[in-house]
């Protein structure tokens, strides 16, 4: 049957809300408006306003009451509108969440579950265009997860609840009307292990989220390409990207960050680190321009790497 | 404790930041005295006191100071990050205000759990300046949270007078602004503490609404032990250390009951539990460096997967 990533997150949350007392909604817009993306319309009808709680404009304060309530038993999902707008949650993120287990001698579980919209293409300009996720992976203590498939945004909730620890979906916003293929009931893999969406032996695609289906699109034609997903941004699944450049010997990194300090570059030094005699060029990188992201259609597309761009450069590395 | 730890401090055994609450006694001792041991405390980095009081052994909190592993925290947070979960004492922060929306979270698991626990949460005055204290006040009074705010105004944010940094000096204006009941109390004199909290405590249990204390103290040392105090002068000092609250105390109290032998024999338990808390910290063990990255998640999946350079 097909399923698109908006209804896979949509039954996601009905699950965790059906199966899981302890759970609640929290988050701006969440109840009475339906969700901003509609991923959570009539959900306020069905469950109630203590269970779907729309939250004042209080990003830092809304995720330190889910901290607060997921050391004190419960389960709460906290739905931060944007990436961007995460930035003023970021303190009780890193400082409280990401820390609490460790500072405290092992004593402290955060079960803290954060779902947030990330990523740009919209024309919605600066502010609200941004890709945060790698740079947000920086930090230890936390799980960072990016699902790039309906199958992916069906699972990633349950598995983010079941963890001990605080961990951040990111969903894209482009891909929420991609309809995919999916089984009757959702396909539940391990989302800490990469998975490689299409075998090749010439040239490794690393990517994550909103630029899998591009590279997915760009290698189509082309033999040869191994296009692996991430999933998970922390803790990176080493052993998979690694076998893969073991096999190819050539790597081209796909991530909608900007450059500069960005996951890719993480990548790029792990691989360098541990597979230095297996490459046979320079790992390769494809990311957002070092500019906000402007408003303008043209400006835009130019920005963040489209199917076009990633196509040459995969064809530029395959000769 | 605070006056040892000082010198524990000066002698290099306590080591980082140090924020000491003499002066500040009875806020802690009213408050503490009306909770039970599965009520919910959150605190500050001046949380010596509220740690001992919830029921966390000296011997935890000095190992805890020392770095030790048999400290509450296993030496990972120090001095500032006293947490144990089993005192429901929840720390230990450092972060000003961040607390705050933290302590209404645990309310909120009991209130929703339809557990029999009440929630504590201290902060300073200072903490009123940061936004999320009004993010906070806002949530627990529009989803009847049934917490109680504790301000401990010692007058001085670090080093920034009050009168010099927030516009409204009336700090229950701040809270009623949310629509959140309050009131101030004289915070040297622990009788009115213990009175006005128990009211405190009533109303939210009766109204499962928040409930603001402005309690009003001085600290009689430096912010921590860096400070050397160029923002207040002497006089000032000494004229709130005409209240010290334990004096205030001992004098209210009927000389036939606290007679001068009670009181000896008093001092010297507390100098007992002291010496025996410092003795334990200093023969206790350090953590060993093979477990330095343990404990950041639950299953170590850092850990395995990362040890590969």
């Amino acid at each position: 049957m097909k399923m698109t990533y908006r209804e896979a997150l949509r039954e996601s949350i009905k699950n965790a809300l059906d199966h899981d007392p302890r759970t609640y909604l929290m988050g701006e817009d969440v109840g009475a408006y339906g969700g901003t993306y509609a991923v959570t319309k009539d959900f306020l009808e069905l469950y109630g306003p203590e269970r779907v709680i729309d939250a004042p404009l209080s990003e830092d304060g809304f995720t330190g009451i889910g901290i607060g309530a997921a050391i004190g038993g419960l389960r709460p999902i906290v739905e931060i509108m944007t990436v961007n707008f995460a930035l003023l949650a970021l303190d009780q993120i890193i400082n409280s969440a990401a820390s609490f287990r460790h500072m405290s001698g092992g004593q402290v579980s955060v079960p803290l579950v954060i779902r947030t919209t990330t990523g740009g293409g919209r024309q919605v300009a600066a502010q609200h265009s941004n890709s945060f996720e790698g740079w947000i992976a920086h930090i230890p203590g936390l799980k960072i997860l990016a699902p790039a498939t309906v199958d992916d945004a069906r699972s990633f909730l349950h598995f983010a609840l079941e963890d001990q620890d605080p961990v951040l979906i990111f969903e894209h916003a482009l891909l929420l009307n991609k309809s995919e293929e999916v089984s009757e009931k959702p396909q539940m893999i391990n989302p800490y292990k990469a998975i490689v969406r299409k075998e090749g032996s010439a040239l490794t695609v690393i990517t994550y989220g909103g630029m899998l289906s591009r590279c997915l699109e760009a290698a189509a034609n082309k033999d040869g390409v191994e296009v692996i997903d991430l999933r998970s941004l922390r803790p990176l699944d080493n052993e998979t990207i690694f076998s893969s450049v073991r096999k190819t010997h050539h790597v081209l990194i796909v991530d909608e960050g900007w450059k500069s300090g960005s996951l890719s570059a993480e990548i790029s030094a792990r691989i360098t680190e541990n597979c230095f005699y297996d490459l046979d060029a320079p790992v390769q990188r494809l990311c957002r321009k070092e500019i906000p992201i402007p408003y303008a259609r043209h400006l835009e597309l130019a920005a963040i790497p489209q199917v076009k761009e990633i196509a040459t450069k995969i064809q530029e590395m395959l000769s | 404790m605070e006056e040892l730890c000082a010198e524990l401090y000066t002698q290099e055994k306590i080591r980082g930041f140090l924020h000491l609450y003499i002066g500040e006694e009875a806020v802690v001792t009213g408050v503490m005295s009306l909770l039970k041991p599965e009520d919910n405390v959150m605190a500050t980095y001046r949380e010596h006191g509220h740690a001992l009081l919830k029921g966390v052994s000296a011997r935890s909190i000095m190992a805890e100071m020392y770095g030790k592993v048999d400290g509450c925290s296993h030496g990972r947070g120090g001095s500032m990050h006293l947490i144990s979960i089993k005192d429901r004492f929840f720390g230990g922060n450092a972060i000003v205000a961040a607390g705050i929306p933290q302590a209404v979270g645990l309310a909120f698991a009991s209130k929703k759990l339809k557990e029999n626990r009440q929630t504590v949460c201290f902060f300073g005055e200072g903490a009123m300046a940061e936004g999320v204290f009004h993010e906070a006040l806002n949530m627990a009074e529009l989803w009847k949270i049934p917490i109680l705010f504790c301000c401990e105004n010692n007058f001085y944010a670090m080093g920034t007078a009050l009168s010099r940094s927030q516009s409204q000096l009336e700090l229950t204006k701040k809270a009623e602004a949310h629509n959140v009941t309050s009131s101030t109390v004289d915070g040297m004199n622990v009788f009115e503490v213990i009175e006005k909290t128990k009211a405190a405590l009533e109303f939210i249990k009766n109204e499962g609404r928040p409930y603001f204390l402005e309690l009003q103290t001085y600290r009689f040392r430096p912010h921590s032990m860096f400070d050397p105090e160029l923002y207040r002068n002497k006089e000032e000092v000494l004229k709130w250390k005409e209240r010290d609250p334990i004096n205030f105390f001992k004098n209210q109290i009927d000389k036939n009951i606290l007679t001068d032998a009670v009181l000896r024999d008093l001092e010297k338990k507390v100098e007992d539990e002291m010496q025996d808390a410092v003795a334990f910290a200093e023969s206790s063990a350090f953590e060993p460096l093979e477990d330095l990255e343990k404990n950041l998640y639950e299953n170590d999946i850092q850990g395995s997967i990362e040890g590969i350079h």
